[in-house]
């Protein structure tokens, strides 16, 4: 599993004003289950090497595998996936990886899922899951963005909206145009009112900026889930 | 102490088998080092707590990694790049528990 396989970039999307998509052809990728994350290898001309972790957008099994990447500025290797990639680039990846903060369909049981900014990817990877599959199990995902513009894959989600997938916003900076209520963070009366409650005992899912994530899962246990149900991802920063 | 039964190093040698060397832990050890390591429960000597490694504290640098115990901070392993492999330096781990690999049934093959 510590392999690196050659990866050769197939396609770069724009996925929101700082960020976007990259997707990748990976001989070798033996498939992965949603939630999962790879570790990704750049190789400079003087041989100075830089490993990141990215989330898998993708699902199942084959070798394209979808990653979504949100530019931190002044970053050593965001700035460059989000800027200077091209197709036909090759990169280095290692994966899948992780079982932790995985979703099988085979789980019947409701999930909710928080999201800050691009923590969103490896929780649209089990959105895409439970829609594949065709999962009743009751799925929520709570997005918490900038604004609008920063979001990703907002068109995709919010066509999948339907009896078992409910999808909310918080805008944290600006809203969309006509949305009722103020602009700011996740508060405990947002979220009582956007998530699945303790009683329905969901499993619950939260990724994003290590701030966000601990912001997020106080609330979380402040309301009332139990910190055994409460699975994490910090992608770093404050 | 003399008798059909070799001497015995310690209570933890199995069923008074005669020890052996570290060849015949190599099926063993192979599964503990190749556990799935972010669902595998890491138990803190420091303060007791119990928790899936996927939930420590971890700094990551060009050096490698420092895996720190959520509940009191201590360290409970450091893994580092060295010339030509890694290096994984205990700490505070008292344990680890995890999964088997391959999913196989415990004390299964051999
Ligand atoms: C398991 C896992 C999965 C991840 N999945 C994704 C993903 O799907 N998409 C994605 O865009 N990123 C993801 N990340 C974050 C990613 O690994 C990098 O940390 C991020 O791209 C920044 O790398 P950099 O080299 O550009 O910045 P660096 O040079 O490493 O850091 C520059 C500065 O930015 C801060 N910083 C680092 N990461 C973040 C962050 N996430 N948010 C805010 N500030 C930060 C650092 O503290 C530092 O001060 C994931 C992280 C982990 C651990
Ligand atoms: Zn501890």
């Amino acid at each position: 599993m510590s392999g690196w396989l050659a990866a050769r970039v197939a396609e770069v999307v724009p996925a929101s004003a700082s960020g976007r998509v990259l997707v990748l052809d990976v001989p070798g990728w033996p498939g992965n289950l949603a939630g999962q994350h790879l570790d990704l290898r750049l190789t400079a001309e003087d041989g100075y090497q830089a490993v990141r972790s990215y989330s898998v957008a993708s699902v199942g099994a084959g070798e394209r595998v979808e990653l979504a990447v949100d530019e931190v500025p002044d970053g050593e290797v965001s700035p460059y996936l989000v800027q200077d990639v091209r197709p036909g680039d090759v990169l280095e990846v290692r994966g899948p990886l992780g079982r932790y903060f995985v979703w099988q369909p085979e789980d019947p049981g409701p999930v909710q899922l928080v999201a800050g900014g691009s923590g969103v990817v490896p929780l649209v990877a089990m959105v895409r899951a439970h829609a594949a599959a065709r999962s009743p199990a009751p799925f929520r995902l709570l997005c918490s963005v900038r604004t609008p513009a920063d979001a990703f894959y907002r068109p995709e989600l919010e066509a999948l909206v339907d009896d078992a997938f409910r999808l909310d916003w918080v805008w944290t900076r600006a809203a969309p145009p006509g949305w009722p209520g103020t602009p700011g963070r996740l508060t405990a009366a947002g979220l009582a009112a956007a998530a699945l409650p303790p009683e329905a005992g969901p499993t619950v899912y939260v990724c994003g900026p290590t701030g966000f994530v601990e912001a997020a899962a106080s609330l979380l246990v402040a309301a009332g889930h139990p910190p055994g149900r409460i699975r994490t991802e910090r992608f770093g920063g404050s | 102490m003399t008798g059909p039964h070799p001497p015995r190093p310690g209570a933890g040698t199995p069923a008074g088998r005669p020890p052996v060397d570290g060849n015949a832990a190599a099926g063993l050890l192979g599964e503990v080092l190749a556990v799935e390591v972010t669902t595998a429960v890491a138990e803190c000597r420091g303060c007791g707590a119990h928790a899936p490694l996927a939930q420590a504290v971890v700094e990551v640098d060009a050096a490698g990694a420092l895996v720190r115990c959520r509940g009191c901070t201590r360290t409970l392993l450091t893994v580092l790049h060295v010339p030509g492999g890694v290096r994984l330096e205990v700490g505070c781990l008292a344990a680890l528990t995890g999964a088997a690999p391959t999913g196989g049934a415990p004390g299964a093959g051999g």
